[in-house]
């Protein structure tokens, strides 16, 4: 195995990574200010795909348009499901809310299965050029690349979006302390359905990235899954945590899957060496990187 | 003439299971109606009472884990899986009888749950859900490249039990046996919970530093409540195992997960009964959907083929709806209209 074959493996990873890392923070927007544990993320990731795919390739739509388009349908999807599912939860134990989004997660897979079929779809036109590009001596598809610094665009977008913008004060806030937040005049309901909207448009233009790379099926939610590893590795509540997080699951995963190919001739290993990370930093480290330590007094 | 309030005079009658003469009987009939039903019934309909039996089994074992103590488990599925391939092993390579691999089933799922258990000392809630749907992936990968024990993708071929002799082949003898299985397991669960485990289960459950400051020790049930759970997940697993007589791992993916935990929050969280009834509704669901789309079918094909790329999404639906308008499940609400009729229609 040589260094470069070992390169292109973190590269790879780095890809897949940004991805999930687009997901995760995603899921850390909605976690952080509701205390919702979103298990359909990847299902919110496919719709947007799928919703993409149907105005580009479906009804010719350029493909500018058919992204702003679908960032509108996520943004409506997301105002819909707090009102109508999330809002009643509130209050309600753990349980009933993870039970909550798997069952909106079902409803979702079996919608798109039902609209769109199970085989793979492929974006076409291509929206990214095709020809090969060279980084470091290692040929690189362009398509990898923009989906890097898209992921990384909006992963800094997002940054700045907390850190700078009153909205972004108000979400921090509310995720602080919901009482305090609304003495102060911060309408928490309003709070709540942005954050699943940007949750939503965050996923969906991840769901269009990943689309136009590897083609859509009815099995991309599965990147959702992968989000808790990242999460649970970068922290549930940090952002940063969310994209750094990402971005080492999708490494550490590639890595491991390549040397396990490679010496243990064991294949398969992309599936589960990332829950087998989870559980080990659960183990050791369960609030993560840069996880808010939850204290308890009685 | 109808008394209201309760009338006992003794400790013993106030701790007894069924308090009544009239639960007594009824509870005798219904186990006599049982014992009766597989004659009234054929073919497939028996083969769905076998399932719903085991299901049971299973779903109360995740409500003892989730429902009473408090500890929430996506890897039902996977450990359901432990006790089917570990009784599969045993009775179809090794060569041993069916009584030896089911109570096997159970012991090695046990020491499997209390393993996967271990990160519940440290995580509560959330983080121990995903610690556990992380066992739910890692155990189906091994289920699937572990070919020397499980027989990967192709799975393994088992036998149904026999004594001295007979063999319990058809679905009619196979039903009663777990039936009789799952008869004892359940009322041993409904003792455990009036015992102290039972009870520091729950208190575990309701506020687990209140249960640590009376002498609780935290560490000690959890982990023992993770272990009779998936005890009860392995018995049910070999038992469904040996009712298909063929185990591979799609039976035991994460869906199975997702149903068992639909079961007892649609039957009711910390009821045993509930468990029942919640894996009665989920066993037969599927059923009735197929039912209702092969009665469409021949006059509304479209409608038939919605029906069927749906399936997962009624389930999905049926668990919010209840999550939203009925959060207690089946057994509270019945206990509702029971209370209702009890003294109506004088109600105060």
């Amino acid at each position: 195995m040589t260094t470069q074959y070992l390169m292109q493996l973190v590269i790879s990873g780095l890809v897949i990574g940004s991805i999930y890392s687009a997901v995760a923070l995603g899921f850390t927007i909605i976690y952080k200010a509701t205390r919702v544990v979103n298990f359909a993320q990847g299902e919110l990731l496919m719709v947007g795909a799928y919703v993409c795919y149907a105005f580009v390739v479906q009804m010719g739509v350029p493909f500018w348009a058919a992204l702003l388009l679908t960032i509108l349908f996520g943004m409506v999807l997301a105002l819909f499901l707090e009102r109508l599912i999330l809002r009643p939860m509130i209050g309600e134990p753990i349980i009933s809310i993870i039970m909550v989004t798997i069952g909106l997660a079902l409803v979702f897979r079996s919608i798109v299965s039902a609209i769109w079929g199970t085989e793979i779809l492929v974006y076409e036109p291509k929206l990214f050029p095709q020809q090969m590009i060279e980084i470091g001596g290692l040929p690189i598809s362009q398509e990898f690349v923009w989906c890097f610094v898209l992921s990384l665009f909006l992963l800094a977008v997002f940054s700045i979006f907390f850190k700078y913008s009153k909205a972004g004060v108000a979400m921090r806030a509310t995720a602080f302390n919901q009482q305090v937040a609304q003495s102060m005049g911060i309408s928490v309901k309003q709070i709540f359905a942005l954050s699943w909207v940007i949750s939503a448009v965050v996923s969906g233009i991840g769901g269009v990235l990943i689309g136009n790379i590897n083609g859509i099926n009815s099995s991309l939610y599965h990147f959702g899954l992968k989000v808790f590893p990242a999460t649970i590795l970068g922290g549930l509540d940090s952002i940063l945590g969310a994209a750094l997080g990402g971005l080492i699951v999708g490494i550490l995963e590639n890595l491991s899957d390549g040397i396990c190919k490679n010496y243990f001739d064991l294949s398969g290993v992309k599936e589960v060496a990332p829950f087998v990370f989870l559980v080990i930093i659960l183990m050791i480290k369960p609030y993560g990187l840069f996880g808010t330590k939850e204290i308890e007094r009685v | 003439m109808h008394y209201c309030g309760d009338y006992r005079t003794s400790y013993e009658k106030d701790a007894e299971i069924f308090q009544t003469p009239f639960v007594k009987a009824g509870m005798a009939l219904f186990f006599a109606f049982m014992l009766a039903v597989p004659y009234l019934i054929k073919g497939e309909y028996l083969w769905i009472l076998l399932q719903i039996v085991i299901a049971s089994i299973g779903a109360v074992g995740i409500n003892i884990l989730t429902g009473f103590t408090g500890q929430i488990s996506l890897g039902q599925g996977a450990f359901l899986g432990v006790g089917a391939y570990t009784s599969a092993y045993i009775t179809a390579k090794l060569g041993l009888s069916f009584w030896v691999g089911v109570p096997a089933a159970g012991v090695v799922t046990a020491l499997c749950g209390m393993v996967f258990g271990i990160p519940s000392l440290r995580l509560k809630g959330l983080y121990l859900a995903i610690a556990t749907l992380a066992s739910q992936f890692i155990l189906e990968w091994i289920f699937v490249r572990w070919e020397s024990v499980t027989g990967g993708s192709y799975g393994i071929t088992i036998p149904r039990p026999s004594i001295a002799g007979f063999t319990f082949a058809s679905d009619l003898s196979y039903y009663y046996i777990v039936l009789l299985i799952a008869a004892v397991m359940i009322l041993f669960a409904t003792n455990l919970m009036r015992t102290k485990t039972g009870r520091a289960f729950m208190a575990v459950r309701d506020h687990y530093i209140s249960a640590e400051i009376m002498g609780i020790s935290l560490y000690k049930y959890r982990l023992l409540s993770f272990g009779i759970s998936s005890f009860y997940a392995g018995v049910a697993g070999a038992l469904f195992g040996h009712s298909l007589k063929f185990v591979t791992s799609e039976q035991f993916n994460i869906e199975i997960s997702v149903i068992y935990l639909a079961m007892i929050i649609i039957g009711g969280l910390g009821s045993i009964i509930g468990s029942i009834y919640g894996a009665v509704f989920m066993i037969l669901l599927p059923k009735l959907l197929s039912a209702f789309t092969e009665m469409v079918g021949a006059d509304f094909p479209s409608i038939a083929r919605l029906a069927i790329a749906f399936e997962h999404g009624i389930f999905g639906l049926i668990i919010i709806l209840f999550l939203i308008f009925e959060p207690d499940g089946l057994a509270h609400r019945w206990k509702m209209i029971k209370a209702y009729w009890k003294l109506y229609p004088f109600s105060y």
